[in-house]
Order: C-alpha cells, then structure tokens, then sequence
C-alpha cells in the first residue's frame, strides 16, 4: 500500500478549505476564523498552524525561510524546512530580504518586511481572552460584543499587584480598532512591526483550529494605560558581542569560560548580515 | 569567540535520527508487521481507534516504526489519514444488523437471542502465564507441525445467565434484537428527537460549540483510551453523577456498504467493501420526563429511561462503556461537573493534540523566556538582580519615555 503524497502535502480539497479560511482571517483583521486543522506530520503545537498555512498558500517558485527563536537553524525550524521541502521542492533562504514566504515561530525578523513579502506566524494559543474565560463558546461571544473588559482588568491587576503590566511575550494588541488579538508570543518588542505594516500576517493555530491575519496597513495597538503605557522589553547599553547591534532583540548568554554574562543579536540572519558586511568593509580598507 | 545560539540544528537532527534509526534495525527487534497485527490484536484495536483509521496493516506497521509507542502510531496514522481523499460515503449502517460474536445485558437476566459471553477476559484470573514464554521458543524451534499450543488461559467460568452457546460462532448471529426495544415498546425509553440531518464529519468540519451530539460522538469514538475511561471513571464515582446500567454491549462485526457513485439503487445493488469489528454499548440511565404527556394531579414528576451511547472500533469494552457515560453526561451539560462540560472533554481527550501540546514545550522557548525574564526582573527589589536597580530608578523619576519605562 504505497502512497505517494500530493504537491505541498495536502490533498487540493484542503488546501481550498485552508485558503478560504484565510481570505475571511483577511477580511476581519484579527478575527479568529475556524479551521478543520488537519493531523500533519509533526508534532501538534510544534508549529502545525503555521504549516497547514505555508501549505497552502506555498507555490513552486516560492523562496521560502523558516525560522523559529529568531534563528534559521534551530531545531524545529529545520524540521520544518525539511518536510516544506520534500513535499515541494522549493528554495531555501535563510536571508530574510530574499524570502517570498517567512514561517516564523516567536519572533518578526529585524530587517522591515515589504508589501511582496508573507510572514506567517505560528500561534500556540490563539485566545488572548483564554486566561480569563476557559470556555471558547463564551470567548467568541465576549469576542462579538467586543467585550474586552477581562483583558483591562487583567493588565490593570498586573499594575497594581506589580507597579506595571508583567505580560512577557504575546502581549495582547487591539487591531483595526475591533478585535483583540494574540499577536503568537512574539516578544513586546515585535508588537510595533505589525502595526500598520507592509507585509500581510497570517498566523495559525492547528491544534486550537484557528486562523486569523493582520492585513497590510492596518493598526495593531498593544493595550496599555494612559499611565502606564506598554513598553518593548529593554535592552539599555547592550550590544551584540558578535556584531556590535544595539536595538535589537538579543539572546542572554554566558561565556562558559569567564562565566560572564553577554549578548548576541536573536536574529542570526540579521547577526550574520551585518557580519558579512563588515567583512567586506574591512576588506576594501 | 565561537557563535554559539542554537546553531547545528540540522547536524544534531540527522545525528539523532540516525541513532533512531539504528535502535529499530537490531535485527533481534525487527518484527514482521504481521506478527504484531497477530499477536496483538488489541492493541492494534487501540491505534484504529485512536486514528480513526480501520486498517489493521497500517496499524501494524504504525506500531512497528513507533516503537510500540501507541502515541506515536496514532500520529503517524493520523497524518497519512489527513492526506487521504474520501471519494465515497457508504450507506448508513444498522447496528442492529451486527453479526454478533458476543453480547450481554447487565439488566436483565432473560434477553431475547439471548445473552452470548463470547470471548472475553473478565471471568479469566489475571495470573501471568509462564507457559507462554515456553510456548514461543517451541514454535520458534520447531517445525511447521508444531503441537497444538497450550490453553493461554483457564477456559472462563459461565457467567450465570448463558443461555446461547459459549463458543463463538464463527460469522456471529445476525439480527439479534436489541435490549433497548423492548423498553422502548413499553414507552419507558424516551427516545431523542429525530433528526436525520447528515452528520458532520469532524475531520472536515471546525469543532464549534455547542457540539451536536453527532460530533460529540465522533470525538469520544477516537479519543484516547486512557482519557476517555479516566473522565467517565470520574463521572461514574462522582464528579458529575451519573451510574448507568449496561443495557446491552456487544461485540462484532458491520458490514460497510458503498452504492455505485451514479447509479445509486437500494442495499441489494450495493457494494460490499468490508466488515469493521466493533465493540457497540448502550447504557440504561434514569432520567426525569421533560414533556408529561399525562398531568398529574400531585404535581409529581415522572422517571423514564435515557441512553448513552458507545460505539468504537475492536475490543474495547471499557472505553466504549466509559463513552456511553460521557454521552449520557453530555446530553446533561450541567456545567458545574467537568465530565459534563463539553468544551472540558471535548477539547482534552485527543491524544493528537494533548501529546501535541504537552510534547512542545521541549522546544526552544529562548524568546519567550527572555521577554519573561526582562518582566520578572524589574519587579524586583533586591539590588543584585541585573536590571532591578535600573527599574527601580525608573519608578521613581517618573520618566514613561517608551524606551526606558519599565517592563509591561
């Protein structure tokens, strides 16, 4: 009984329904669409939103990059890369400005996308109300009333139990002025590259069935206070070890021989980028 | 200074599933798919069931290449399962029309066709049997005509109320009645309302609350095992009450039909493509009447009789009793209890996605953590925590420069 698998894994039938589910995500920015999220063939919650998306949005001539914490090679983006690529047989870049089609996990690369450019972001909890409300069939009310009053008070028990809001990752964003959004646990220091950006966002969620999309050009605010207003995390006085980057988001890493502790831009493709450019600089002096 | 992050992924992968590859090639360990579809019959049960996939060969070779593991080969299935056209529907089948192999009723003593025990451990005791160990070097040794092998276990004690044979037939008796129409012709069974929309196929469909009842069935049908038997476990000891009375369980076999795509005729016309072996439960609970039909003049309310259903793939009578209670629990949906919270076991009995999930936190969380740590820390007092002293300045200068106010 051999089975030889279709062009990017899915039968057609699926892709369609996929794609469907998208142009709606699209269509509502910040709207979680449901979606019959297939089994695929790794682990569900390591990335299969993001996958079923790639899937079927993904062409022959596609260039496509992977990444997950920020970095090409991590383990499960290579993994990722592998099966994208043995079902389709398109081209790899690990170079952010050459990629059609960026799967990420966790971060929006350093260098700005452009409005020829697709991030698809995977999302491990979709329901920015989830935390408040267990239940989904009351979250898609709260939703549709734009009942957003758990997600106030729950930053505003933050400010007074902590003296400011302690979200970490996927702080929750007001987008298009109507739905409140997971924005998939990026870092706080991402949140701004999605407001009104030139790229389209799509981000999946296979194991919680949802799919939902930040248009290009469209608002996404962090929530936030009058008198307490969102903050990205802070990286004050620090600079890559390998590049000499500030502003950026970075890894926190110990020298195993000092045991001091140091920084390196999270975004290896930029890391690399900015290397290779000095290199050649240094060359031409 | 080497660049270390998270770099050598792709190397350290290959090495990994290199050393995968050379745990399963022992050749000691290499078992033909056959013999595990043979000697484990069971568990191969279990992975159709959990994959919602009847294919006893795939089960096998699922089982093979995970290892034993049934998490894995139910993952494996799932995802070929999930790149399979479906390009028929069969006709609606009949319980009723099961060739039973096996069946009993813990209600009442006297069934009609009577109560068939058929094959089943529970009259067995459970003492390991070292012979089997002796057997399999026999058979292993000797020729095809080796001696008929010894009884694996004491033959089972009658249960008290057989009245068709023990042994089984081989086909099954077809068309036995079941237990739960004579209830119904006495009007003690409340029959639901009937609905003959087309079921919805949850494979095909998004999971929307609340669940019909067709969806609710499907998703206990492949739900672990484990889980399943865990919730109604808890349901029938006390968290969210309900103790039924097995109406009838049997075991056997369906036969699935397919009409011909363009010329769609009755039954006789159409296509046999298999038989699927099921294990099918019907439990007994008592519940209030909604509409009284008679008002009665103390104002007392009337009982009547409910059922919740099982239905799943093989011999697994626990999972498919402890699904009839989950069904029973479901239809009651107080919320209060969450074995009759839908959205409580709807959501967390699939081994796909609670392995899933819980499996993912093996993976690199670098970012988050990080943005975590920066939050962590500037709550913090203590002046030798990096980056405390730095907030603490901030809180009290006042300063909200986006850039330099504290972590959100």
């Amino acid at each position: 009984m051999r089975q030889l698998y279709n062009f990017a894994f899915f039968d057609e039938g699926s892709k369609r329904e996929i794609r469907r589910a998208i142009l709606k995500g699209i269509a509502i920015p910040g709207y979680q669409v449901p979606f019959a999220s297939r089994e695929m063939p790794i682990g569900r919650g390591w990335g299969t939103g993001g996958l079923q998306i790639t899937l079927a949005i993904i062409g022959p001539d596609e260039v496509l990059k992977v990444i997950d914490q920020g970095h090409d090679g991590s383990v499960n983006a290579v993994n990722i890369k592998k099966l994208i690529v043995a079902t389709t047989g398109v081209e790899i870049t690990d170079e952010t400005a050459r990629a059609s089609l960026i799967q990420s996990r966790h971060r929006i690369p350093e260098v700005p996308l452009t409005a020829e450019q697709v991030l698809v972001l995977q999302v491990p909890t979709p329901e920015p109300l989830r935390d408040i409300e267990p239940r989904e069939s009351e979250t898609r009310r709260l939703h549709a009333e734009a009942d957003y009053t758990g997600a106030w008070l729950g930053l505003f028990e933050q400010v007074v139990r902590y003296g400011n809001m302690t979200t970490g990752a996927d702080h929750p964003v007001l987008v298009n002025g109507r739905y409140v959004m997971a924005p998939s646990p990026i870092p706080r220091f991402d949140n701004h590259k999605l407001n009104n950006a030139a790229h389209l966002t799509l981000l999946g969620a296979g194991r919680e069935k949802k799919i939902y999309a930040v248009p290009p050009w469209t608002s996404v605010v962090s929530l936030d206070f009058e008198d307490y207003p969102f903050a990205p995390e802070t990286f004050e006085g620090i600079r890559c070890r390998v590049c000499g980057a500030q502003g950026v988001y970075f890894d926190e890493l110990t020298d195993p021989d000092t045991g001091e502790v140091f920084h390196q831009c999270n975004d290896t493709s930029y890391c690399q980028t900015r290397r290779e450019a000095q290199t050649r600089r240094e060359a031409q002096t | 200074m080497a660049y270390v992050a998270v770099s050598g992924g792709e190397e350290a992968i290959a090495a990994s599933l290199e050393l995968l590859s050379e745990g399963l090639s022992d050749p000691a360990a290499n078992v033909a798919s056959a013999r595990i579809a043979a000697a484990l019959p069971e568990l191969i049960d279990q992975v159709m069931g959990e994959s919602s996939l009847y294919e006893p060969s795939l089960a096998a070779l699922a089982l093979r290449q995970g290892g034993g593991s049934v998490e894995e080969a139910v993952f494996l299935l799932r995802a070929f399962r999930s790149t399979l056209e479906r390009p028929y529907t069969s006709r609606i089948i009949e319980t009723g029309n099961m060739r039973v192999k096996r069946r009993i009723s813990a209600a009442f003593k006297d069934i009609l066709g009577g109560q068939i025990l058929g094959v089943t451990r529970d009259y067995s005791h459970r003492l390991l049997d070292f012979r089997l160990d002796g057997e399999e070097q026999a058979s292993d040794s000797a020729s095809p005509a080796a001696p008929a092998p010894v009884p694996a276990v004491p033959a089972p004690a009658p249960a008290p109320a057989v009245s068709a044979p023990a042994a089984e037939a081989p086909q099954g008796f077809p068309n036995l009645p079941k237990v739960a129409a004579s209830l119904r012709a006495q009007g003690l069974l409340t029959p639901p309302p009937p609905d003959d929309t087309p079921p919805r196929d949850i494979t095909m469909e998004p999971l929307s609350f609340p669940a019909g009842r067709d969806v609710r069935l499907q998703i206990l049908a492949r739900g672990m095992t484990q889980a399943v038997m865990a919730l109604g476990y808890a349901a029938l000891r006390g968290f969210g009450p309900a103790h039924p009375t097995v109406g009838e369980l049997r075991y056997g076999t369906l036969d699935v039909l397919v009409d011909h795509p363009f010329e769609a005729g009755d039954e006789e016309d159409a296509y046999y493509v298999g038989a699927l072996a099921v294990t099918e439960v019907e439990s007994l609970f008592s519940v209030e009447r909604e509409e009284q039909e008679a008002a009665s003049a103390d104002d007392t309310h009337e009982l009547s009789f409910a059922i919740g259903y099982g239905l799943v793939y093989g011999r697994a009578e626990s999972k498919a009793i402890a699904m009839s209670i989950l069904d029973h629990c479901l239809t009651l949906g107080d919320e209060t209890f969450p074995t009759q919270d839908e959205e409580f076991v709807l959501y967390h009995v699939d081994s796909i996605e609670a392995t899933g999930f819980i499996s993912h936190l093996k993976l690199p969380h670098y970012v988050t953590f990080q943005s975590k740590l920066n939050s962590v820390r500037r709550t913090r007092h203590d002046a030798d925590v990096p980056g405390a002293a730095f907030a603490r300045e901030e809180r009290t200068d006042g300063s909200q420069e986006a850039s330099h106010a504290t972590a959100v």
